[in-house]
């Protein structure tokens, strides 16, 4: 991992022995039980009956899954501005939690990270607070106000990996044009939160029938997919990589496909609640916890998502963790805030949702939820010798019901809130250190 | 019978046919000097009201006092003061009244079915948003039948701004589950997208209305002009007013009231002997003291109440 641009608070290296584990990681095609050494932060041997160095604590993991940590483009840290919602320690807990091993935060807090300054002031808290690295994306325009560029030079210098208007689209084709020619200066992926405000507007939920039989205004999957189909011709003018951001539309997947066969240097991401929900579930309970921008869409979208997701026209997932206070989503739906959060249960709605539900494989899965760093020039972690430790042990076959024991985010607007899923992360090494263990999970051996 | 009455969407067809049953007894109690019953004594309906809407509140007032329910009016007017947190302490204060009902209209979709988490009172949707508005729906099912005697397969246009309408929205579930074939007419842009997979047809025009049995003619309000979605009134009238050329010998007429004379209706139609705008009217108190004994006092006859009380009290379910 880019240590340059991923912050933690200093915690000691691990020296783990991780016994009796499956190892299962798509990309060195590990799949089998052995033990797995961490020495100094570091994966130093992988096989069987491995001594245990003096002074390394054993992990019995009989039982329990071994798998690269997971990487999360896209979570709301509401941090400078809304910490009653989450902070950078709660965020990073959450994310340990669901077995992250780096994230990346958006930009729309208040004030909006749009200098270099802040940018350095986010990354001195998180080498105090933050329990996974995390980068701090930096704006496409002074405020997101869609106007004038930031300083994207200086704020990558400051190492701001990417830039994201996120939270509102950038509505100016011009202005979009101009962040991707000065990319050739600044680098850094233009991640877009694609929406056309005008065919938005008002909207609540997804347009389709069951906003029809709610009387709810609609969002259209147009809305979406025409304002990839426009980016995506920019970025193929100007010669620019660009980044979509949690895909929800049928329509979109095809405007992404389609750019990507002509050539176009894109990446999309889709989150869990898209990849596992509908707007039945709004239908069925019109509650809050299913209201999102861009929203839960029809089955057919759905579908359309997993097979991206197959395919790899979808490259990974991300979450859209957006925490938000009880109070503000218990209202009425329409005036309720947009946003649900899902660090703790990615994986275990993908796994129960896709994987269990013999949709698509665990490599697949594996291989997508920890995709995310890509885009942004942080490469995926891998179980194997002489890497950085950046691994989570999972129970693939307990079943836990969400929200049951709470939340470690600071907010509880969970969109699988209630639900029984299948698969629990009991231990996350991110950056060499373990950064979460289930309080039940217990520590054995140490020497 | 169910707790709430939340969405014609949750009712079956047999728990409509009790409904509509139980107001026909009551239309006869109604037809005596003094038209009171016993049955809700000593139980309390709040009628918490977060719009103006003298012709619904005053229905149920009337309801619960022929039922001889103790009534609390709580009214907002012309507010929207529901918001989120002021909602649930309104409920959550109301509720120290211990009341048996509570009959909600609010701006919001979906606010009925909020208010039936925070309490332990039995909960009426009086009209949320533009969703539904489900005892318009019972009342127009029961005008209707006394009329036209049944109402399996008759033919109901449903004319106007439909998007807007929670009316429209309640009556194509009501109409539907009732075997009824439902058609929505009106400009493409007052018609949601994918209204059909409620199993009504679509028109863009009133071209074919004189098959239909029933002509349902929706409000058409001043204000969707300034949105944009009808290029004027002259134009929206011309081509979607019912008027005497439209209304044909034998189709019947309904509207929910009050009605824009000469947009949507034109004036002649509106009191001619085919209109059912008046029965309607009159059909809202019964059919709503239906609808709260059907909540209330459970299944068995007006004067057993007593052995079927509302269920017991339960914490309010708090919200995730
Ligand atoms: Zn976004």
């Amino acid at each position: 991992m880019s240590s340059a641009q991923l912050d933690r608070a200093p915690a000691p290296a691990a020296d783990l022995l991780v016994r009796g584990a499956r190892l299962f990681d798509p990309r060195t095609g590990l799949d089998g039980e052995a033990d797995l050494l961490v020495r100094g932060g570091e994966i130093a041997e992988i096989g069987d009956g491995l001594e245990r160095p003096d002074g390394c604590e054993v992990v019995e993991a009989a039982g329990l899954c071994a798998l690269p940590a997971f990487v999360d483009p896209h979570v709301h840290l509401r941090t400078p501005g809304r910490e009653d919602e989450e902070d950078i320690e709660s965020g990073t807990r959450a994310a340990a939690a669901g077995g992250f091993g780096a994230i990346l935060a958006m930009p729309n807090t208040d004030p909006v990270v749009d200098s270099a300054s802040i940018v350095r002031s986010l990354r001195q808290r998180a080498r105090e607070q933050a329990r996974v690295p995390v980068g701090f994306m930096a704006a496409i325009t002074v405020g997101q106000k869609g106007e004038g560029l930031t300083e994207m030079a200086d704020l990558a210098d400051a190492g701001a990996p990417g830039f994201t208007d996120d939270g509102l689209p950038v509505v100016s084709a011009g202005v979009l044009r101009q962040a991707l020619r000065y990319q050739r200066l600044s680098g850094g992926v233009i991640a877009l939160h694609e929406e056309d405000p005008a065919l938005s507007a008002g909207g609540v939920m997804h347009e389709g029938p069951v906003s029809a039989l709610l009387g709810m205004s609609g969002i259209p999957s147009i809305s979406e997919s025409t304002m990839i189909a426009r980016d995506a011709a920019i970025a193929r003018y100007e010669g620019g990589r660009i980044h979509v951001q949690h895909l929800s539309a049928r329509e979109s997947v095809a405007a992404v496909e389609q750019a990507k066969a002509e050539g176009v240097q894109i990446t999309a991401e889709a989150s869990p609640h898209h990849l596992c929900l509908t707007d039945e579930e709004v239908r069925r309970t019109l509650d809050t916890g299913y209201k999102m921008n861009p929203p839960l869409r029809s089955e057919d979208d759905r579908q359309a998502l997993i097979d991206g997701l197959r395919s790899g026209i979808v490259d990974c997932v991300a979450t859209d963790h957006a925490p938000h206070s009880r109070e503000e989503k218990e209202q009425p739906f329409e005036t309720a805030p947009m946003g649900v959060t899902g660090l703790e249960t990615a994986f275990a709605a993908l796994h129960t949702e896709l994987v269990l539900a013999g949709v698509l494989p665990l490599r697949l899965v594996v291989e997508r939820m920890t995709a995310g760093g890509e885009p942004f020039g942080i490469p995926a972690p891998r179980l194997e010798r002489g890497a950085a430790a950046n691994l989570c042990l999972v129970d693939l076959s307990a079943a836990w019901q969400v929200g049951d024991a709470g939340y470690e985010s600071r907010s509880a607007n969970c969109a699988f809130d209630g639900r029984t899923l299948t698969g629990r992360v009991r231990m996350t090494v991110a950056g060499g250190a373990v950064a979460y263990r289930e309080r039940s999970f217990a520590i054995q051996g140490v020497a | 019978m169910r707790k709430h009455l939340l969405s014609i969407d949750d009712l079956t067809r047999d728990d409509i046919e009790r409904i509509l049953g139980r107001a026909q007894s009551f239309a006869e109690i109604s037809g005596r000097t003094i038209k009171k019953v016993p049955t809700l004594r000593g139980r309390t309906v709040i009628n918490l009201f977060y719009e103006a809407s003298t012709r619904t509140s005053s229905s149920f007032e009337l309801a619960a006092k022929r039922l001889s329910a103790d009534l609390v009016n709580v009214k907002s007017a012309g507010s929207a003061v529901d918001k989120g947190e002021s909602l649930k302490d309104t409920v959550q204060t109301l509720s120290a009244y211990d009341p048996t009902a509570i009959v909600i209209r609010s701006p919001h979709v979906g606010a009925a079915r909020l208010v039936a988490r925070w309490t332990a009172a039995s909960v009426i949707n009086a009209g949320d948003g533009k969703h539904e508005h489900p005892t318009q729906a019972l009342l127009d099912l029961y005008t209707l039948r006394r009329r036209a005697g049944a109402l399996e397969g008759l033919r109901i246009w449903i004319v106007g701004d439909v998007l807007h309408s929670r009316v429209a929205r309640s009556n194509i579930l009501a109409f539907t589950r009732m075997g009824c074939d439902v058609t929505v007419c009106g400009p493409p842009t007052l018609i949601p997208r994918g209204v059909e997979e409620l199993g009504c047809h679509v028109a863009y025009s009133l071209d074919g209305i004189e098959k239909a049995d029933v002509i349902y003619a929706l409000r058409m309000q001043n204000e969707r002009m300034t949105g944009a979605f009808v290029p004027s009134l002259r134009e929206y009238a011309a081509r979607f007013q019912i008027d005497g050329r439209r209304l044909g010998a034998g189709q019947l007429l309904m509207h929910p009231g009050p009605v824009n004379r000469g947009v949507e209706l034109a004036a002649e139609v509106i009191d001619s002997p085919q209109s059912l705008i008046v029965a309607q009217v009159e059909s809202g108190v019964v059919v709503r003291m239906a609808v709260l004994y059907e909540l209330l006092a459970g299944g068995g006859d007006p004067g057993d109440e007593m052995s079927s009380l509302p269920p017991a009290l339960v914490r309010p379910e708090s919200v995730a």
